[in-house]
């Protein structure tokens, strides 16, 4: 791999700002489960097995799946959270294999987000 | 750059403009102006938004919230509401199909509206194995700038000028211990990162390791350059497994794209990182056990006649910080001293992460500005004590910290502030307790981990944290004496000042801020053999208040012993010779029945005790 220069360091910043962005053309939905440590003792890999599995069943395209670490409420895991393009990300919790599927088919595909499931919308940096 | 509070894209297309866009935009104008918004507000008219039958519309971020067919007449009231009080004006707000129940925004929820995320600031955003999505959120932007624009003294000036102190617990100014080491001439300088985070109730370092493992890398880096190390190390504790992984795998990509290495953005500074696991000793979290550690030696502190910053690991002049200390670096670099001092008090600026647990209802991190005062933290943020229960204390800081009663809920969170109760912040951990925890038995299990942890270099750690623990035992256990309170005290302050280092230094804290604020508790267990709580089994007796007991039988069905007999609608009653004390009914029974009294009354009851109130003095003077 290259060895870095400052310059290198803002291309990669825009370039990866464009791939994790949602916009049109690209992806519309992006769903994060989290894993911490919390989350996994918890049960989020089965959570992401779950959706993994429901996304190959369902057959959408447009869906970038991720993880990322903690997401701080750790009594609260697992937790995942998705952001539909131009709407406030929801941030979902006390998830399970079911729960999931749900939030997949009626969220992500249908476009409803699952109330009962939902803790909270909106992100918490604004920069 | 600019970083307004509020954006507005008022929709400038032609149907929107057609229904009076213009006309709002001017109106929108006039009235920022008037309410002296123009530096928090940025106005901006966008091409068309395709809501054309609901036009004109706006789009107010952050939030994203809708607003639609407005008038010049809203304006005032948005403007109002919304952009002054923070509260968005429902009625004008574009609605899809009618929903039961909105699903709340993170201003509404306390939990997230308080929290101002610096050294959270990546937390639950980007994967931690793509070092990519690090850099798309400015990663490496400030190690790029402090090695390539800035002099090492102004690095250390602008880490000084911040106020930055250290997070994990004692809580000396960063700024300094970087300028204490970068002074010393030397050919070989290391920098270390503790990522042993002992203390039991703390999580936030773990969560920074292994959610954004970068950040403590840049932070590093950074602090590398100011004192001139070629060599860093992380001592990760070896029972984070997951951080030590995601660790290794950040350094390795780090390495891969020449962020760490030789020669780094082709300024001659050549800086590489190594990753150590604890082995799991407490103790390993003190900085110069820890540096023994590395060497290869028992992880035993030595006598602080030198700072580490001038000799410490191999005897050369080392600087060691915490995972949160090197998480706020970044950030420090490239927004600057007077930004991070934005927020916070003088003495303690910026944020601090703090973990809660126990009880109380958001159990999590959160990351909050110096200063809030603990109630707050405890009732807003921490969303207050479950099941109907009381607030009691929490404890702060560890085994090295101390409880904090109710009446100084009202304390400020500040380095300086909480010392003055008798606890210390520490490293960040808060553990909230309820009118269900025995005092004496909190003291009890934090004198139990000292001592364990105890490296028994020096006595009177060795020695006097058994001597706590076990006063503190016998107190529990019934057989506490007269001046036991005092001996507790006399011990305590020996400890405190002969001890080798931090562990023997501060393991009295949590038996002198208990006493202290909760003596009556300890009184009780020793005078009257009475635990009030139902913790301490030997010092209790679980009885049914026959005057308000309705016969339900609820604390019958909980008993795991079948203890309790009655008949529906009667009082029931306790059998003592089958009373394990383990206070299942006292939690179930909704009608305050089963009361808890002290350790005499089933000394005094015949075999099967009938448990009713019978002017006994003891029972008098708790009801």
């Amino acid at each position: 791999m290259p060895r870095l220069t400052v310059d290198d360091l803002k291309k990669i910043k825009e370039e990866y700002k464009a791939a994790l962005t949602l916009r049109e053309g690209g992806a519309r939905v992006k769903v994060t489960v989290h894993m911490g440590t919390c989350g996994i003792a918890a049960g989020a890999r089965k959570v992401m097995e779950a959706l993994l599995e429901e996304m190959g069943k369902s057959g959408v395209k447009d869906v970038i799946v991720t993880t990322s670490g903690c997401a701080g409420l750790c009594s609260r895991e697992p937790m995942a959270t998705v952001e539909v393009i131009n709407e406030s990300p929801v941030k979902y919790v006390q998830l399970d294999g079911e729960k999931i599927r749900r939030i997949l088919r009626e969220h992500v595909i249908e476009g409803k987000a699952v109330e009962e499931y939902a803790l909270v919308m909106g992100s918490e940096t604004a920069y | 750059m600019e970083s307004y509070r509020v954006s507005i894209m008022l929709c400038g297309g032609t149907g929107c403009t057609a229904a009076g866009s213009l006309k709002v935009k001017q109106a929108l104008e006039e009235e920022i102006s008037k309410r002296d918004l123009t530096k928090d507000v940025n106005l901006v008219l966008t091409s068309c938004n395709s809501f054309c039958s609901q036009g004109p519309i706006m789009a107010v971020y952050p939030g994203e919230f809708f607003y639609q067919k407005l008038t010049v007449k809203d304006i005032p009231e948005i403007v109002e509401e919304h952009f002054i009080k923070g509260r968005p004006v429902e009625r004008l707000m574009y609605k899809e199909s009618p929903r039961k129940k909105a699903i709340p925004l993170m201003k509404e929820i306390p939990f997230y509206k308080h929290q101002v995320l610096r050294a959270l600031r990546n937390k639950g955003l980007i994967d931690a194995e793509k070092i990519e999505e690090y850099i798309a959120r400015d990663g490496y932007q400030a190690a790029a700038k402090a090695l390539t624009e800035m002099t090492p003294e102004e690095i250390i000036d602008e880490v000084k000028k911040s106020g930055l102190r250290g997070r994990g617990g004692a809580g000396f100014l960063t700024g300094l211990k970087w300028e204490l080491s970068a002074k010393v001439k030397g050919d070989q300088k290391y920098i270390i990162c503790n990522g042993d985070e002992g203390d039991p109730g703390a999580f936030m370092d773990r969560s920074i390791m292994e959610g954004d493992p970068h950040v403590v890398l840049e932070g590093m880096l950074i602090g590398a350059r100011s004192i001139g190390a070629s060599k860093g190390y992380i001592y990760v504790r070896a029972e984070y497994p997951l951080a030590v992984q995601r660790l290794q795998t950040a350094i390795n990509q780090a390495r891969d794209y020449g962020l760490l290495g030789e020669n780094i953005f082709e300024t001659g500074f050549h800086f590489d990182i190594e990753i150590y696991q604890g082995a799991g000793a407490f103790v390993c979290g003190e900085a110069s056990a820890l540096m023994h550690s590395i060497e290869g030696k028992r992880g035993m502190p030595r006598p602080k006649l030198w700072r580490s910053a001038v000799k410490g690991l191999w005897d050369k002049p080392t600087v060691l910080n915490n995972v949160e200390t090197f998480a706020n670096i970044p950030q420090i670099i490239l927004n600057g001293a007077d930004w991070y001092r934005s927020l916070g008090t003088e003495k303690s600026t910026g944020t601090k992460v703090f973990a809660l647990s126990g009880a109380i209802k958001n159990i999590g991190l959160i990351e909050i500005p110096m200063g809030i005062p603990l109630r707050r933290i405890i009732f807003d943020i921490g969303g207050g004590v479950p099941n109907n229960r009381k607030f009691k204390a929490v404890q702060l800081g560890g085994p090295s910290g101390g409880c904090i009663p109710e009446s100084l809920l009202d304390t400020p969170v500040t380095f300086e502030d909480i010392l003055k109760t008798g606890a210390i912040i520490g490293s960040g951990g808060m553990v909230v307790m309820n009118d269900l925890n025995c005092m004496v038995s909190v003291a009890k299990y934090f004198l139990e981990f000292t001592t364990e942890e105890s490296c028994g270099k020096c006595p009177p750690c060795r020695i006097g944290t058994h001597v706590l623990r076990d006063l503190l035992t016998n107190i529990t256990e019934g057989k506490g004496k007269a001046g036991d309170i005092e001996l507790i005290g006399q011990a305590a302050r020996d400890i405190i000042e002969s001890s080798l280092c931090g562990l023997g230094q501060s393991a009295p804290n949590p038996v002198l801020t208990t006493i202290r604020y909760f003596r009556d508790e300890y009184e009780s267990h020793i005078n009257d053999k009475w635990c009030k709580t139902g913790v301490c089994k030997e010092l209790c007796t679980f009885y049914i208040d026959a005057n308000t007991c309705t016969g339900c039988g609820a604390c019958a069905r909980v008993c795991p012993r079948k203890a309790i007999s009655g008949e529906k609608k009667k009082p029931y009653r306790v059998d003592q010779s089958l009373c394990i004390q383990c206070r299942s009914c006292y939690e179930k029974c909704k009608f305050e029945s089963v009361k808890i009294g002290p350790r005499s009354m089933r000394d005094e009851m015949p075999e099967k005790g009938s448990g009713e109130i019978q002017g006994s003095a003891a029972v008098e003077k708790e009801v």
